[in-house]
């Protein structure tokens, strides 16, 4: 088992948490994990991307190359982190920021990430936990039970509800899609 | 067995673990990008620990509190990036020359100058061997891994105290800020700590540079009643100056012999897939990583490919190089600089077998199958493929 995720957006929007997220799910499964990251200089904005590799097997290069999951959560991130995607990739976006995305004939798919996030959570800074559930739930990586405690692990005291609420609206977002 | 603990860790927390677990008590510096989560562990874990963290006007103070919390009897450390490093420099001469011992972390970025922040690089390897002026001598090390980051920065502090030389830990920002699954003892109660030698003379029979053969003299702590003198001048046994050619022929000679009279003790290297290699690729850090994968790419293809990782940078592993050119057939050294560690390597293989150079310096690490592409390109030019 091997699977490899880059998770892009707009600096501030979480997406490097969740990729911490993401890989500390796949240790509690039991299975090897590396999260890496790129992000420029700056302190907020900018593009930045989170990369994940999940495997049973030892991993040396850290860096993802031809994402089986790419999740955008900006034009931006759209435009610059797609370029290598090919046709067995899937692509997922926030539609409320992406609309373009030249991903080599990748599957796409939009999901209402940011909008569900205010909606459920009160505010669009829930929208990494969202994306994290949805991305689980369509690609089933890790456990649903994994991925909900390392949100846990991870968040500040006082907001577990509302994570819980986010991840939920993410796996509802996800079964959507599904049908 | 002790009692462990899995988690996912970052590069850089995995040196202040080790540092911890080492028995570092003191960690004086300046924040700089890709080095910073040091900093931030240190100032978080310091203090659980009973040392102490200071956040100094400067890198070059950094280094300079450093050196007198070591004067002091401390395990010390700081860490930078580049243009830190640069500033360092001067200290890092007097920490050889008076003997002090300390570890200095080089998260290395892009440069020259501020270059890129961010962006992983390796382009500090001959400045971490001759950054500071005059013949000195320096122990480097370069960790692969979040797991080997604690390990390395123990073995950094350990070798630091033993010999009385500043080690660099050299990183890159691949190593630095990739996490990756580390299990870690609970308690670093049962982890054995390296004590620098102490004077056991009464302190008016003190000798503050007086060696036995090991040729690393006794240091005492300051205010435990030992006086000496501590200067970057040349000097002799007493600690201070001394102007005659014999003198520092006598320094020099001691301060080379401590660290090459024990090389073994020293050098650390890697061996991966070497022993049916008629082909090896040479390469250290985060630069290691894509080897690994490339050769086992290269292995499906019925290559017979191998890797030498040096661990230990400096002193250079000569005697193993020179071996390795004796064993395969060609070797191709990958770096993330435009070409720093090969020329030691050249040197060291004397034209046994061809030395091929993959340097990359375009902020981006090789991926595997670009170096497969170089292994393959190398291997035909030396008539292997």
């Amino acid at each position: 088992m091997r699977q490899t995720f880059r998770l892009g957006g707009t600096g501030g929007q979480g997406l490097i948490t969740a990729g911490i997220i993401l890989a500390e799910a796949a240790l509690l499964d039991g299975y090897l994990a590396i999260q890496s990251q790129s992000y420029g200089p700056e302190a907020r904005g900018g593009s930045s991307k989170a990369e994940v590799i999940i495997s049973d097997e030892p991993i040396h290069f850290s860096r993802v190359t031809h994402p089986e999951t790419l999740l955008v959560m900006s034009q931006e991130a759209a435009d610059k982190f797609a370029h290598d995607c090919t046709a067995k990739s899937l692509v997922i976006t926030d539609s409320l920021f992406v609309s373009n995305v030249a991903a080599n004939g990748a599957k796409r798919i939009d999901l209402d990430i940011t909008r569900t996030a205010t909606r459920v959570c009160g505010k669009p800074l829930f929208a990494n936990i969202v994306a994290l559930g949805a991305v689980v739930g369509i690609t089933h990586c890790v456990s649903e039970k994994a991925l909900t405690q390392a949100v846990l692990d991870r968040v500040p005291k006082g907001t577990e509800d509302a994570n819980k609420k986010a991840l939920a609206a993410g796996f509802e977002l996800a079964a959507k899609a599904g049908k | 067995m002790a009692k462990t603990k899995v988690m996912l860790m970052q590069g850089n927390t995995a040196v202040v673990e080790g540092a911890i677990a080492a028995g570092v008590k003191f960690y004086g510096g300046y924040p700089i990008t890709p080095s910073t989560e040091i900093a931030e562990g240190m100032a978080k874990r310091l203090p659980m620990v009973g040392g102490k963290f200071m956040q100094t006007e400067d890198e070059i103070a950094g280094l300079g509190t450093v050196i007198g919390a070591s004067l002091g009897g401390l395990k010390a450390m700081t860490a930078t990036s580049g243009p830190g490093f640069s500033l360092k420099q001067e200290m890092i001469g007097l920490a050889c020359n008076a003997e002090v011992p300390c570890v200095i972390v080089d998260v290395q970025r892009v440069g020259p100058s501020t270059g890129q922040p961010t962006s992983p690089s390796q382009g500090d390897v001959m400045q971490t061997k001759w950054g500071t002026h005059g013949d000195h001598w320096v122990i480097v090390v370069s960790p692969s891994s979040v797991p080997e980051c604690f390990t390395l920065t123990q073995r950094a502090v350990a070798l630091a105290e033993k010999y009385r030389v500043p080690v660099i830990m050299l990183m890159d920002e691949i190593v630095g800020h990739m996490r990756e699954r580390i299990e870690l003892p609970v308690s670093y109660d049962d982890i054995p700590k390296v004590e620098r030698k102490r004077p056991t003379c009464p302190p008016e029979e003190f000798l503050a540079y007086a060696a036995d053969e090991s040729k690393v003299p006794a240091m005492a702590d300051f205010g435990s009643g030992y006086r000496w003198h501590v200067s970057g001048l040349v000097h002799d046994e007493t600690g201070f100056p001394k102007g005659a050619g014999s003198a520092t022929r006598e320094s020099q000679d001691r301060l080379r012999g401590k660290i090459m009279a024990h090389r073994d003790d020293i050098i650390q290297v890697e061996r991966y897939k070497l022993d049916d290699a008629e082909f090896a690729i040479i390469a250290f850090g985060g630069a290691a990583r894509t080897a690994y994968d490339a050769i086992d790419m290269a292995r499906a293809r019925g290559l017979r490919v191998g890797m030498m990782r040096p661990i230990t940078i400096w002193p250079f592993a000569r005697h193993e190089v020179s071996d390795l050119a004796k064993s395969v057939k060609g070797i191709l050294v990958h770096e993330l600089n435009c070409g720093q560690y090969v020329i030691s390597v050249k040197a060291a293989v004397e034209g046994r077998c061809p030395v091929h150079l993959y340097a990359k310096y375009d902020n981006e690490s090789a991926t595997p199958e670009d170096m497969l592409a170089e292994i393959e390109r190398a291997m035909k030019e030396d008539g292997l493929l």
